[in-house]
């Protein structure tokens, strides 16, 4: 009987998620405004992420661009057999990114930056009808890296450096459907780890075919975020030797995966410039999300299985005078949520990226750049098929609804 | 510059306000329907089933999860109603007070003693409800535990002076609108526009629990002259029925009505085995010696004497064997002996006397009370020899025999007829909850986390006293009261999830 309700309460938890699919492709408005395009694209310190071969071509000695998002983002959800319906509360998210560079001599360039590619806040009603599989879940991940950009020649340079990333995850669900007190207050459980390190590299090169014609590549690590000793707490659960659970220590392990980037760029009549860029995520290594807890509270596996992704990424960039820029994009961006494995922890499907956005140049060495992002998501029917009650699997199934609308600013100077 | 920052902040706004939206929301107008019926006055009407009484005792969040109440948030889902008022328990114990005193148990929880997990008293606090403290209706949910069928229509029911010489029901008592008042009286003042009946489970079931210590009141008319642990003259039970249903019915656009289940199908009857005591070779052996005298001479000899027939003598055998055996009774339909086998040729001292005289052994169709599954294989006073169940006969309170079933059949039968009979003539939406009880005894219902049955504790149905629903089953009714009502109204209420109610509380605080 205790170990049915074991496999019942924990068998089958359902996860410390982030989001089916926790990339946050919002590192620089210039970018952004022309679809999160950038990895043939020398424009400013973005490079930094975008591809750092890029920076030594910069041609300033100093170079900063720093800037910040509002995500906007809600998702709804409803299962019309049971007339049931919730809606996120999120709060707003802020990614933000810092970068520089700073040129030593003709062939190489140093750079440092700061920028928040992985995340996730989403904060679901308490008790809601998937309240067993999440509450809410708050996701941050800060990356650091040092870069250096070397010019082999004036058609081809390298350039990468090492990440250090420094992570936090707070995570509540309820133990399972049905579990209360003797008050009926559901029984919960939240998982909080903080000042998590990690860390990993990039590498990149871009090759200027002609004078218009650049190419370039990219390559991001995959970072495997381990949280030790994090602190999973319980709340409600019954005054009862059927249900054991104790605050407790965690380890858990989220895997922030590897990114590949290729991509060109075309300049044309000196004022229009084209840009493409194909992104290949690989998410495959999210198998699952496993928590182990200290004592003997049963270890939460939660199957995930994403799939590697891909995002077409296209952008036009105008010269229109000598004080504004103005750019627009596309994007099509593959979810990594393999079908039945849609848990609402971060319910993506595919998306369709809008981006549009200008820069103005009030001086020389200073601009002020302005994107925003829109993104459209078609309705879908879609279940979670891998949470288990007493040995039976039980779907959590619904039609699930997102919107995001994300406006950003930053700045670039150069000097 | 000023301009583009203002576009900006346009922008930003224009974001904000952006929300999701489904091509068809289940949460505006016309998503569902309430057909040609009106839900928007729902009164509940009946017993300890429809006040969400569960786990022997009344609160909270028993309350929340009855049926009606379940029902009520699936209705506001098809059309705007007034608030579904319930007259709340003061706390989540669920005993009653009394002047202070304490006049109910609290609640039954699931805990684990020495490594046996049962159900026990909590006595985690002290209850909190007192029954003189009169709560300001009107209250939508109007189910009062322990309500017969002619207690509906009954003026004093809810008086509190008449609760200590039993007049009045306590739980009536906390909410009537006056001391005179009827519970009929109280719903049909909120001119309800919808209504659901389920009464006549305690004109059975006062019998029954008591393992048919009571009578069955068979053609007398005189409902006041009946004792708790009566069964209802089906004739009593037809009158108040129908006058009720005519009553509600006049002025609602319609209701629901639900009959009386099977007692043999609660765990309350069917989770103590009737071959409840374990023997081994030896013990048994020695039993059968014991008995071999009255097996083997008495009943034959009673026989040859006229006094009972063979067919008699034969279901008065006793028999012991190595394992499980059938506890020994006393059955009150048998023959009494006990005067006879005390004069001559048998000659026994009056004690033997009588715990032979209406002596029998179970059959597999007697049942034995829930309540009863304490003193079988206890000794009387501290003799080794005198086992309950053995060698000490139970008492008729613990055994609900065969031909005590019988009446409890007869009666529920005919009450039956009568509830499907009224649904039929006034339109209204009828539910068979006789035969969804018998499924989830014999197969269970399946729902999207297994099968719900009626085991005892693990099948999720029942609550701990073996007799009232779980959250869960009070929500497996619930979509079976909304089939009926889609059916009969050409409605399209939603129903519920039964995965996503509970079954029974854990909790170590008791005694």
């Amino acid at each position: 009987m205790r170990k049915l309700l074991f496999l019942g309460l924990f068998g089958l938890m359902a996860a410390v998620t982030y989001a089916g699919g926790y990339r946050v492709s919002l590192q620089g408005q210039r970018s952004l405004a022309m679809g999160h395009t950038g990895v043939a694209v020398v424009n400013n310190a973005e490079l930094a992420f975008f591809n750092p071969a890029g920076l030594v071509y910069l041609e300033n000695k100093i170079n900063v661009a720093a800037g910040a998002s509002a995500v906007f983002s809600n998702v709804k959800y409803q299962n019309s057999e049971f007339g049931i319906s919730s809606e996120t509360d999120s709060a707003v998210g802020t990614p933000f990114y810092v970068y520089g560079s700073y040129r030593v001599n003709d062939w190489l360039t140093l750079g440092l930056a700061a920028y928040t590619p992985y995340g996730s806040s989403v904060e679901w009603p308490t008790d809601w009808a998937g309240s067993h599989l999440v509450n809410n879940i708050d996701l941050q991940a800060i990356y650091i890296q040092a870069l250096a950009s070397v010019k082999i020649s004036d058609k081809l340079s390298v350039g990468g450096g090492p990440i250090y990333v420094n992570g936090s995850v707070n995570f509540n669900r309820n133990l399972n459907r049905t579990l209360t007190d003797l008050d009926g207050n559901r029984s919960n459980v939240t998982v909080d780890a903080s000042g998590v390190s990690a860390f990993g590299w990039s590498a990149s090169a871009m090759y200027n075919a002609t004078e218009d014609l650049r190419f370039g590549i990219n390559y991001r690590s995959e970072i495997m975020v381990e949280a030790e000793g994090g602190d999973a707490t319980f709340q409600n659960v019954p005054n009862s030797p059927l249900t054991p659970f104790q605050d407790t220590q965690f380890d858990a392990a989220l895997p922030m995966p590897a990114e590949l980037s290729v991509g060109l760029s075309y300049e044309l009549l000196d004022k229009w410039l084209f840009a493409f860029d194909y992104n290949m995520t690989y998410w495959d290594v999210y198998e699952s999300l496993d928590i182990d807890f200290a004592n003997a509270t049963p270890d939460s596996n939660n199957p995930r299985n994403y799939k590697n992704s891909s995002t077409y990424r296209f952008g036009l960039q105008y010269l229109a005078n000598e004080t504004v820029t103005l750019r627009v994009g596309y994007y099509f961006d593959e979810s990594p949520v393999q079908s039945g494995y849609f848990a609402p922890e971060t319910p993506r499907n595919d998306a369709h990226g809008f981006t549009g956005g200008l820069s103005l140049h009030v001086s020389d060495r200073f601009s002020i750049d302005a994107a925003f992002l829109y993104n459209r998501y078609e309705e879908v029917d879609e279940s979670y098929n891998y949470y288990t009650e007493n040995g039976e699997t039980v779907p959590f199934e619904g039609t699930y609804k997102t919107s995001a609308f994300i406006p950003g600013l930053g700045v670039t100077y150069k000097l | 510059m000023k301009q583009y920052f203002k576009y900006i902040a346009i922008l930003a706004l224009g974001i904000v306000s952006c929300e999701p939206e489904f091509d068809n929301p289940v949460d505006e107008a016309g998503a569902y329907s309430n057909g040609e019926a009106d839900f928007s006055r729902y009164v509940a009407l009946g017993n300890s089933l429809t006040a969400g009484y569960a786990d022997n005792a009344l609160y909270i969040t028993g309350q929340e999860n009855s049926y009606p109440n379940i029902l009520a948030q699936q209705f506001e889902k098809t059309q705007d109603i007034q608030d579904f008022t319930i007259p709340f328990m003061s706390d989540n114990a669920g005993g009653l007070l009394a002047g202070g005193n304490q006049i109910t148990n609290n609640r039954l929880v699931l805990s684990v003693v020495n490594g046996d997990t049962l159900p026990r008293v909590y006595t985690g606090m002290q209850p909190t409800t007192e029954v003189g403290n009169v709560q300001q209706g009107p209250f939508s949910n109007m189910g009062v535990p322990g309500a017969k069928s002619y207690h509906l229509g009954a003026a004093g029911y809810g008086n509190v002076q008449g609760i200590a010489v039993g007049t009045a029901n306590p739980y009536f008592a906390r909410f009537a609108s006056a001391p005179n008042a009827s519970v009929m009286e109280d719903a049909l003042a909120q001119d309800p526009t919808f209504f659901s009946l389920w009464i006549g489970n305690n004109d059975v079931l006062g019998y029954a629990r008591t393992g048919g210590t009571g009578v069955y009141q068979l053609n007398n008319l005189q409902p006041s002259t009946y004792a708790d642990n009566d069964i209802t003259d089906p004739n009593v039970f037809a009158s108040v029925y129908s006058e009720m249903v005519q009553a509600l019915a006049a002025n609602a656009s319609g209701g629901v009505v639900i009959n009386i289940p099977d007692v043999a199908s609660v765990p309350f009857f069917t989770r103590v085995p009737v071959n409840a005591i374990p023997l081994d070779a030896q013990t048994a052996a020695a039993l059968n010696q014991q008995f071999s005298a009255y097996n083997t001479q008495v009943l034959p000899g009673l026989v040859q004497a006229g006094f009972i027939t063979a067919e008699e003598a034969q279901s008065r055998q006793i028999n012991f064997a190595e394992g499980q055996n059938y506890v020994t009774l006393q059955d009150e339909s048998l023959t009494n002996i006990g005067q006879a086998i005390q004069g001559a040729p048998f000659n026994l001292d009056p004690q033997t006397a009588g715990l032979l005289s209406q002596l029998r052994q179970a059959t597999p169709t007697d049942l034995i009370p829930l309540t009863s599954s304490g003193i079988l294989g206890t000794p009387v006073g501290d003799n080794p020899n005198m086992i309950n169940g053995v060698s000490v006969p139970l008492g008729d309170e613990h055994v609900l025999t065969n031909a005590e079933q019988e009446l409890i059949r007869d009666a529920t039968t005919r009450y039956n007829q009568v509830i499907s009979g009224l649904a039929e003539a006034n339109g209204l939406a009828f539910v068979d909850a006789n035969a969804m009880l018998n499924k989830l005894a014999s197969d269970g219902i399946s729902f999207d986390g297994g099968f719900v049955t009626s085991d005892f504790v693990t099948g999720g149905a029942f609550s701990l006293d073996g007799i009232h629903l779980t959250p869960r089953g009070n929500a497996i009714v619930s979509n079976r009261i909304i089939d009926a009502i889609n059916t009969t109204y050409n409605a399209d209420v939603p129903k519920v999830n039964v995965g996503a109610y509970g079954t029974v509380t854990y909790n170590n605080e008791v005694q």
